[in-house]
């Protein structure tokens, strides 16, 4: 039994130590908004925060967040309301919108510590989230928005 | 009662005891299936017990704090005990693992995903391990990296060995691939050996420096190179 919170709420999670967060938000606790991707920590679709640090689910065991805060895409605003969700909505970022939510949740990381980036800045941190549809400037747009907006 | 045995009576005992074998060995087959068959982890699978807390092994001791040891071969015992907390720490193991698939994590456990060491230790062909390690650390998904990324041959596997066993393995060019003096050189100099101090990706380092561990390599082999039990 591993024991953790997510989204704000504690849990109890019985099975092996070694199994992928991502297994754990997704079959366990049915939060599917977290995404399979490459399951290699390669393309950035399974991030998560784990005390607030961007993480790829996929290789972090459910022993490694024992009694720690994980936070999903379901768990960063109650109500949408977020300033990236609502940038998202305004740049009409997404095309087939399967990677979003990973970089969502990198973009929101980047902004907790850096609320107001640089172009730069923002295409450093979100190097390692991939977008096979290529929404890179959409993104981009959105993450600039947001830091503007708040 | 009878005072004859009917003639087909001999066949039916014969039949009884054919029977008898039959059923003997149907169920030493099943029993031997049953058992071969049963799950078990295979070694692959099995996460390696570390054998120090980590906490512990921020530092390590100077070359010079083992002047006090007179005696010169407990002198070199106590160097390569010293040097066995890097040696032994999860950042060097991972890569020394005693079957072809790599280990990960402070926890040793196996490499996710199921990879192979490869004619060359770097990977198979078609899953090299440059394929996701790049040549420095990716910290934006905690993918460690090095250009010279591989897994020490086979013969210098480390896991599931004693400190005593992994220092004779080191002295033995047949096994290690190298003389003393590269030895001296692969530990205190090569970058993939430098990679256990900056892990990158929250992972702890191995204890002390590059520089620190390699004046207690060389201080362990002036000393005469011995090994502990």
């Amino acid at each position: 039994m591993t024991a953790f919170t997510i989204n704000g709420q504690a849990v109890n999670v019985a099975t092996e130590p070694d199994t992928p967060l991502l297994w754990v938000i997704r079959e366990h606790l049915k939060l599917t908004g977290t995404k399979f991707g490459c399951g290699i920590a390669q393309c950035g679709a399974c991030t998560v925060h784990v005390d607030g640090e961007p993480m790829r689910s996929c290789q972090t065991f459910l022993e490694d967040v024992a009694g720690r805060k994980v936070t999903t895409i379901e768990g960063l605003s109650p109500d949408s309301s977020h300033p990236l969700q609502r940038a998202w909505i305004a740049e009409q970022v997404p095309q087939c919108g399967y990677c979003q939510s990973g970089q969502i949740m990198q973009a929101a990381a980047l902004l907790a510590a850096t609320p107001n980036p640089t172009r730069e800045q923002i295409v450093d941190h979100m190097d390692g989230n991939i977008c096979r549809c290529g929404t890179y400037v959409r993104i981009i747009s959105a993450i600039q928005r947001a830091a503007r907006e708040g | 009662m009878r005072w004859r045995r009917s003639p087909s009576e001999p066949r039916r005992g014969r039949l009884r005891i054919g029977r008898w074998l039959f059923a003997t060995f149907a169920a030493m087959i099943a029993a031997t299936l049953v058992y071969a068959l049963y799950p078990r982890p295979m070694p692959q699978t099995q996460a390696i017990q570390i054998r120090q807390p980590l906490p512990d092994i921020a530092r390590l001791r100077t070359v010079a704090e083992f002047a006090a040891i007179a005696d010169l071969d407990q002198r070199s015992i106590a160097l390569f005990e010293e040097a066995g907390r890097v040696i032994q720490h999860p950042r060097c193991m991972n890569c020394h693992p005693r079957t072809d698939r790599p280990t990960q994590t402070d926890a040793m456990r196996p490499h996710r995903p199921w990879v192979s060491r490869g004619p060359d230790g770097a990977g198979e062909s078609a899953l090299r391990c440059s394929t996701c390690h790049g040549a420095t650390n990716f910290e934006s998904s905690g993918v460690p990296g090095n250009p010279m990324w591989m897994l020490a041959p086979i013969e210098m596997a480390w896991q599931g060995k004693t400190l005593g066993e992994i220092c004779r393995q080191l002295l033995d060019p047949a096994r290690s691939h190298m003389s003393r003096k590269e030895l001296l050189q692969h530990m205190s100099e090569d970058a993939l050996v430098g990679w256990a101090w900056h892990p990158g990706g929250g992972r702890k380092p191995a204890p002390g420096t590059q520089a620190e561990f390699g004046a207690i390599i060389k201080a362990w082999l002036d000393t005469g190179g011995k090994c502990p039990a």
